[in-house]
């Protein structure tokens, strides 16, 4: 702004003008940002419609119920295993992190000292820093032979599950199973599952958990009455969310599961596959029309993702909870 | 915890149980500790984790017993609680320690100077030689790119969210941050595969993979700024209004400066994570073997993707390499963390 000798009012005047105008500008500039990420999301969903229709078009088979992949060959694919796959390999790490990781959110929040508390607190978060292809790498040359025992353990103590029976005798030698791809979901997802939790039980009002001892409830009798009631839709989401991650995972499962395509419930021997694993498996490999099949199942794991997602935000925003694990 | 009179007074009333003294705890550990011990000792029984698990339980339930019968079924309940969730903390710590662990040894006996300085021209799965300098290029060039396009776009959108909102439109930005956030990685690979390579016939190549991850990298960067300029002190806003400072302005010399610290832990986290990211990269960036300094032409290596080539190779030499590889990224990755959370000490806003 430059006052010129033509008068105090006509320079404020023009200073005013400019203002307003480089306000509306940067405005301007902000509002095109936020609708840029509008255009990103429409454009993931419709280039991702385009190229996958032509798979869709060239599939001999009924694409949801087939279990075979050979779209670049004989033409006949579809992503009934994969998604069986996805669900199954999501589903158990759910049930092995869920426990784990909400007993660390709990311990943190509650239990812990503050400055303890805080280092506990970078540590988990540390564990969601490791690259997802080192989990991989990990899994597959660490974890898994280390499994070997445990899943022979498993399918001879608790073989009348039909989950954990063997077949064959093939759970006696390293395998890249379903089970072990769940596993290593489980350590990836528990520290998302458990920062957000975290943040949640933060959110709880001290003097709901301050009445509570102060009636003479037990720390864990506190838990159960303050802590725990208010803070389940923010729990439920961050469980979501964990699913979300879970049914997305692509390069560590790609290391560790069996890469087959077959929907068999035995999780211990080898076998499984999942969608994102499968694109990162065949894309190699894939010819024009491989590439299209392989861009039809992402549409189908974006879509997957997107209703998880949806619904843990849904949870979440009727809550009126917000969690603000910016790190997730 | 100490006991206080009036505390001896209830339990001689009859009014409190007992409480376990803590030598009471600790003699439940030990206990448990030595019979685990000498199980393992004289029975069949065997290996470092069966003993650790065993030890586990064994400790668990004996601390429990014994508070049950000092103090009580309430008590028992609350230190079994308490000591399942020091289990899940154990759950959390130990793999984090293994994979750290593992890589470090692992890497360490592959990694050298050379083995940082050369890259992979030239040599076959099958010789021990070869380097991952052009991969370290690929993945600086990417992750430089992804982060020029998205950090700048990304506080844009925060600004937006947190200094213009209001009405439906922003409220629409910010649900769309956080589904953007859900996407999974290898869906983002594969968007810039159907639009950027397949549709404008753009090939392979390093800018490709800088868009995949630049979508991956926007909405953290927009969720971690959006905090921490929602931290800045409204006062401090309308003393910068008061003076006849354009809102513009205002946030640019005043808000931004303010939030400064926190959002730059924000975006190294942000970067930290997106350097990781391998599935949008093994889509787009076509690899090469050898140096290709242009991220614009051609293909290019990347790191994440030189560990996942190495760990599904047959030849021990490829996993040799990717260990080291993974090394290197593991420390990348680990500096930019531990940076952004030592920031994080010295940032006034967060810490108020």
């Amino acid at each position: 702004m430059s006052i010129v000798a033509t008068g105090a009012d006509a320079a404020s005047l023009r200073g005013m003008r400019s203002t307003r105008r480089s306000d509306a500008t940067f405005k301007g500039l902000t509002v095109s940002a936020g609708f840029l990420v509008f255009v990103i999301l429409v454009a993931i969903a419709v280039f991702l419609v385009l190229k996958a229709l032509p798979a869709f078009h060239a599939d001999k088979s009924n694409f949801w119920t087939t279990r075979i992949w050979d779209p670049d060959n004989t033409l006949h694919f579809g992503i009934a295993a994969l998604v069986f796959g996805t669900v199954l390999t999501s589903a158990l790490a759910l049930i092995m992190s869920v426990p784990v990781a909400l007993g660390v959110a709990l311990y943190i929040t509650q239990y812990a000292p503050r400055r303890i508390a805080n280092w506990l607190g970078y540590a988990t978060d540390m564990l969601a820093a490791v690259p997802s292809v080192v989990y991989g790498l990990w899994g597959a040359f660490f974890l898994l032979p280390h499994l070997v025992r445990l899943q022979v353990f498993m399918s001879h103590n608790f073989g009348w599950i039909p989950l954990f029976a063997d077949k064959d005798n093939q759970v006696s030698a390293y395998s890249k199973s379903v089970f072990g791809a769940a596993v290593v979901l489980a350590i990836m997802i528990l520290p998302i599952v458990a920062a957000i939790s975290r943040e949640i039980f933060r959110q709880v009002d001290p003097s709901q958990r301050e009445a509570a001892l102060a009636l003479g409830a037990t720390r864990w009798e506190m838990i159960r009455t303050a802590v725990l009631p208010p803070s389940w839709p923010g729990v439920t989401s961050a469980i979501m969310l964990g699913l979300g991650r879970a049914l997305g995972e692509t390069i560590a499962v790609a290391l560790v599961i069996g890469n087959v395509f077959t929907i068999d419930w035995h999780v211990l021997i080898p076998g499984g596959n999942t969608i994102a694993a499968n694109i990162a498996n065949r894309f190699g490999e894939a010819s024009s029309t491989g590439r299209a099949a392989l861009i039809a199942s992402g549409l189908v794991l974006f879509v997957i993702t997107l209703a998880v997602n949806l619904v843990a935000r849904y949870v979440i925003y009727r809550s009126g909870k917000e969690e603000r694990s910016a790190a997730v | 915890m100490s006991q206080t009179l009036a505390t001896r007074t209830l339990r001689s009333t009859g009014l409190r149980a007992g409480s376990l003294p803590r030598w009471g705890v600790a003699a439940a550990v030990l206990g448990a500790l030595l019979v685990s011990l000498l199980l393992f000792a004289v029975t069949p029984m065997q290996g470092v984790a069966d003993f650790l698990i065993f030890a586990v339980v064994l400790t668990v339930a004996s601390v429990t017993v014994a508070s049950w019968i000092v103090e009580g079924r309430r008590r028992a309940k609350d230190r079994f609680a308490t000591s399942v969730m020091l289990v899940a903390l154990g759950l959390t710590i130990l793999p984090l320690g293994f994979v750290i662990g593992y890589t470090i040894k692992r890497g360490l006996s592959r990694i050298s100077a050379s083995f940082l300085t050369h890259s992979m021209a030239g040599v076959g799965p099958l010789s021990p030689a070869g380097g991952i300098y052009h991969a370290i290029i690929g993945t600086l060039e990417q992750v430089l790119l992804a982060s020029l396009i998205a950090i700048p776009l990304g506080l844009l959108v925060a600004i937006y969210i947190t200094e213009y909102a209001g009405g439906p439109f922003a409220t629409a930005i910010r649900f769309l941050i956080d589904v953007m956030t859900g996407i999974p990685s290898i869906v983002a690979g594969l968007f810039v595969l159907a639009f950027w390579v397949l549709a404008l016939h753009q090939g392979f190549s390093g800018f490709a993979g800088a868009i995949a991850l630049a979508i991956l990298e926007l909405p953290i960067v927009v969720r971690s700024s959006e905090e921490m300029i929602k931290l800045v002190p409204a006062t401090l806003r309308e003393a910068s209004y008061a003076l006849g400072v354009a809102r513009w302005k205002t946030i640019m010399r005043i808000v931004l400066p303010t939030a400064a610290t926190g959002i730059t832990t924000g975006v190294m986290l942000a970067v930290a994570r997106v350097t990781g990211e391998t599935a949008p990269v093994l889509l787009v960036v076509g690899n090469n073997d050898f140096i290709n300094n242009d991220p614009f032409h051609n293909g290019q290596a990347s790191l994440p993707l030189f560990i996942f080539q190495g760990a599904g190779s047959s030849s021990n030499f490829d996993v040799a390499r990717a260990w080291a590889a993974a090394l290197t990224l593991i420390g990348f990755v680990m500096v930019l963390y531990i940076a952004a959370r030592l920031l994080t000490r010295r940032n006034a806003l967060a810490r108020g």
